[in-house]
């Protein structure tokens, strides 16, 4: 049977953060209620087109999924086990803030059978965690992390960030030794894009944001990779790290054009050869639905060449790189016969290597790699 | 159609930009009912929209007007339109030799400006009588008497007859067809003897080949007759004369005195340019027409297709817009930089402007251009003298004994204030002052010389810049002066780039080509290398800037598997990227090429 994963959008949060530009709004009762019930009529549609699949990987993402009454998470899951094929073993993530979370909501999503934490640090730094528009400090954190590892949840995952307004390199690995010693199974390094429209986005144009220069930021990168590899983390994607087997299986589908169906406001899907994504605006969203319709905005047909652009954009951003032998396989043709140039010009520029199996991205290529993905992109 | 002599009137308006030239011929026409408002565009004269646009006219062209006079006699007016640019100073004084008179339009709130000067000077040579018109009077700034005063103290005409008009509103119009009666002499001339006629305009017509505007001075052309254009000797016959109105209406003879067309099988423009005498190929009259010239390029660019864009189409559109003006020159060259291309050669600054941007909007072509250049004499060790206007062509220092630039006379009018902003500009562009003339209290005039090269830099916008738009600038080729000049090229990763090549004087070299690197290194994305972008003369490096490796360039994670996001990201990339152009192994936009000739106020 096929395998699927579900996203499931929770686009509520208690502020927004400054550098943060997806879809989310201010708590609202009323509008949490309502949300909570169109979530439920899409999962109803779905339930009748994905009855093939076999569900491997659920991920409740936000926006602030923690920051609701844990009672909807209940609800949505109620509905999830009742519509879909969900495997025992599936890999079962929620993400939570600090300070938003509680040992009851803890207990509950255990309850739910939720089986992975992602918890948003972004930084052990009080000062530099203002400077961002954080709602938490450095001991919220650690208080999180102890009351996640209380209630038995074994695979947790932190983000981090680099590249903050006053960050130092000193910040990011002092930050990420104290994240190390509590010995999580997975940590996310997020470099900090200005995003147009965000709160930094301003203070940037008004020459307002002391922000670390590209050498600085790439020192932290690279700085925070070898202290990763030293204590035991693998890196298997340009920002994700983990421990031996606990890479987070939603997301290598990104990466690897594995199907999955995202639900809610603004998610985005992959599959039946089409990548569509759902209106962002909850009134649009909410109307379809009252339709008994899937409130779809656009979608994009996969065709071969799309589809091979794909294979080699997304997939070499993984340490295991791209396989020749896979993409003989899933394509009938030869790499060389579409990249045979690109692939020469940036190995001779030492941005990727070829092992004589697979093709990866190299030290510097983890720095430039949009410059090999554009070569990819076709 | 045949009217007599007495009653033709033959007359120009000559203007400054944006006195109202155009809008005083729409009047004109409207009220001798020759064409209905329905079928009158904004301004009939102006047919292409570029000149539209920009408020000036290009090609000149003739329409006659037929006027019933207070004395109640008929008149026939033909009103020759003549380009107000100095760029056209050629084909204007030739349209102004087919008139008897001009009138001269003056702003009432602006008052006399440096091209309404140059072309009432023009107009004088050709003994022209002149009648002043002064326009706009319905603008609450206006100084109607002040301005009167002013044409009559700076141009030394009486204008205490000057009709008071507002073209705009049709204020007193009747005014202005009653003083042409008046005051404009009707045409001498004498039908008995052979023909002669003046060529004062000439277009490419795909249906009746070549279509002369004339101007007969003596005898009469007609149909079938064999005729002779005395510069070339070459001979036609005459397939069509007519008169133009609002369309052309073919007449069976024009004779001594009239304005109209003449349309004679000839293939090319160039083979009837402007200024030609048309005469009898049988009785051929003893005196051409004083003063026909061959129109020389006064500047020249490189003109290359851009990425993507084909070099053929760019030569058809060059060939189109050369069948119906002579005066563009172009012959194909290679660049290492843009590849194949063509060195162009234009009047002045502005032809080169509209031609670039004829090409781009008429033919929807994308072009690279480069910096524009002069020809330069250089006299060479071994005796020989050759004209240079391509830098590339220019010989090793080894084999020059000294180089010529071309030198202008440029009136500048200003308003007093910013005498010192221009004499500052001038001094920096290596001007020599002549003098400087109070027109009144507010208003000056310098006169200063400049070399041609300076001119074509970035003069215009840098004048423009320091004086608000208020000062006009007119220039005329004085002649060549021996001058300190050298190559300065730039070489991006260490190649030497063709395209950016120009020819400076030494004391300008160091600084423009700290500019040229300055900017390069702002508008070249960075690589993952460093790349030396120098400024050299042969090879002695006088300035050097560098664009820095780039050090990251990753996207964004895909945040909850949004990867079509990254991908439009991807494909707005790879759009910029193919307009780029591969300079060894470095990819430079477009934009580069245009930057180094843009006037930088900062700098």
């Amino acid at each position: 049977m096929n395998e699927l994963g579900i996203y499931i959008h929770i686009p509520f949060c208690i502020k927004k953060c400054d550098y943060c530009d997806f879809i989310s709004v201010k708590l609202n009762d009323g509008l949490i209620e309502e949300y909570i019930n169109d979530l439920i009529k899409e999962i109803e549609i779905y339930s009748k087109l994905i009855s093939k699949y076999v569900i491997d990987s659920i991920f409740i993402g936000g926006g602030t999924p923690s920051s609701i009454d844990s009672k909807f998470i209940g609800k949505i899951f109620e509905k999830l086990y009742s519509s879909f094929n969900i495997d025992s073993k599936a890999e079962i993530t929620i993400e939570v803030n600090p300070g938003t979370i509680n040992k009851k909501k803890l207990e509950a999503y255990k309850d739910f059978g939720i089986n992975r934490i992602s918890l948003g640090a972004q930084s052990l730094n009080d000062k530099i965690l203002q400077n961002i528009g954080r709602i938490h400090n450095e001991q919220d954190i650690l208080n999180t992390i102890k009351l996640i590892k209380l209630e038995g949840f074994d695979n947790i995952n932190s983000d981090l960030m680099i590249g903050l307004p006053e960050q130092t390199l000193h910040d990011v690995i002092s930050s990420l030794e104290k994240i190390i010693e509590l010995n999580l199974t997975h940590i996310s390094l997020y470099s900090l894009i200005i995003e147009e429209g965000t709160k930094l986005y301003k203070l940037e144009q008004n020459g307002k944001l002391n922000l670390p220069n590209e050498d600085e930021e790439r020192l932290m990168y690279h700085e925070a990779k070898r202290l990763l590899e030293k204590n035991g983390y693998r890196q298997y994607e340009i920002s994700n790290f983990s421990k031996p087997d606990f890479e987070c299986k939603h997301n290598l589908k990104y990466w690897t054009l594995k199907p999955y169906v995202g639900i809610g406001l603004n998610s985005h899907s992959n599959i039946w050869d089409y990548r569509y994504w759902n209106y962002s605006n909850f009134k649009e969203y909410h109307n379809y639905l009252m339709k008994g319709k899937l409130p779809i905005e656009n979608k994009e047909y996969i065709n071969t060449i799309s589809k091979i652009t794909e294979f080699m954009i997304l997939g070499i951003r993984l340490n295991s790189g791209i396989n020749r032998e896979e993409f003989k396989r899933v394509f009938g043709t030869d790499m060389d016969y579409y990249y045979k140039d690109a692939i020469q010009k940036n190995i001779n520029n030492g941005l990727i290597f070829d092992d004589g199996k697979n093709i990866k991205l190299t030290s510097k290529g983890l720095d430039l790699s949009n410059i090999v993905e554009l070569d990819f992109y076709i | 159609m045949h009217v007599d002599r007495e009653n033709i009137r033959n007359f120009s308006i000559i203007a400054h930009i944006d006195h109202g030239k155009s809008t005083l011929a729409d009047r004109l026409i409207e009220k001798t009912g020759m064409i209905t408002q329905r079928e009158m565009q904004d301004q009939v004269l102006d047919k292409m929209d570029l000149e539209r646009e920009r408020g000036i006219t290009i090609k000149l062209k003739a329409v006659r007007l037929n006027y019933k006079a207070n004395n109640g006699k008929d008149y026939v007016f033909n009103l020759i339109d003549t380009p107000g640019h100095v760029d056209f100073n050629y084909e204007v004084s030739r349209s102004l030799a087919a008139c008897e008179g001009a009138i001269l339009v003056v702003d009432a709130t602006q008052g006399v400006e440096a091209q309404t000067l140059a072309n009432v000077y023009l107009a004088i040579d050709q003994d022209l009588e002149i009648f002043p018109v002064i326009n706009k009077v319905d603008l609450p700034s206006a100084r109607p008497e002040e301005v009167a005063q002013e044409i009559e103290d700076i141009i030394g005409i009486d204008a205490s007859y000057a009709p008071h008009i507002s073209a705009k509103e049709g204020l007193n119009i009747d005014q202005v067809l009653e003083g042409i009666v008046e005051r404009i002499p009707a045409p001498v001339g004498d039908e008995n003897k052979p023909l002669k006629a003046l060529i004062f305009d000439s277009y490419y017509d795909p249906y009746k080949g070549v279509t002369c505007y004339i101007r007969v001075f003596d005898g009469k052309i007609y149909p079938g007759m064999k005729i002779k254009l005395m510069s070339t000797g070459k001979e036609f016959e005459v397939t069509e004369v007519g008169i133009s109105t609002s369309k052309q209406i073919p007449v069976d003879f024009l004779s001594a005195g009239e304005v109209g067309y003449v349309a004679a099988s000839i293939k090319n423009v160039k083979e009837a340019r402007v200024g030609d005498t048309i005469t009898d190929a049988y009785n051929s009259t003893d005196k051409p027409f004083p003063g026909y010239k061959k129109v020389t390029s006064m500047v020249y660019c490189g003109i290359y297709p851009a990425e993507g864009e084909d070099f053929n189409s760019v030569r058809d559109a060059l060939e189109k817009l050369q069948v119906n003006d002579a005066s563009l020159v172009f012959e194909p060259e290679t660049s290492q930089a843009l590849g194949f291309g063509f060195r162009c050669g234009f009047l002045g600054l502005l032809h080169m402007e509209i031609i670039q941007e004829r090409l781009e909007r008429e033919f929807d072509l994308n072009i690279i251009t480069t910096a524009p250049s002069v020809i330069y004499k250089v006299h060479k060790t071994d005796g020989e003298i050759i004209d240079i206007q391509n830098p590339s062509n220019l010989p090793k220092p080894s084999e020059i004994d000294y180089i010529e630039e071309p030198i202008v006379s440029a009136s500048i009018m200003t308003p007093s204030e910013y005498v010192g902003a221009i004499m500052e500009l001038c001094q920096n562009k290596r001007g020599t002052f002549l003098n400087m003339e109070y027109l009144d209290q507010k208003r000056v005039t310098l006169k200063y010389e400049l070399p041609l090269n300076e001119v074509i830099y970035d003069f215009f916008d840098a004048l423009k810049s320091k004086t608000r738009g208020y000062a006009s600038f007119d220039y005329e080729l004085k002649g060549y002066n021996r001058s300190e000049l050298v190559k300065l090229d730039i070489l991006i990763n260490g190649e030497l780039v063709d395209a950016f090549s120009m020819i400076v004087h030494e004391e300008k070299a160091y600084e423009r080509g700290r500019i040229i690197a300055e900017k390069l290194v702002d508008v070249i994305p960075r690589h993952q290398f460093a790349i030396p972008i120098q400024a050299a003369i042969g090879s002695k490096i006088i300035a050097r800037e560098t664009i820095r490796a780039l050090r990251k360039d990753v996207l964004a994670k895909c945040y909850g598997g949004d990867i079509s996001r990254k991908k439009k990201l991807l494909e707005k990339q790879k759009e910029g990227k193919k307009r780029m152009r591969q300079i060894g192994s470095v990819e430079v936009p477009q934009e580069a090429f245009l930057s180094v000739l843009k006037y930088d106020e900062k700098k």
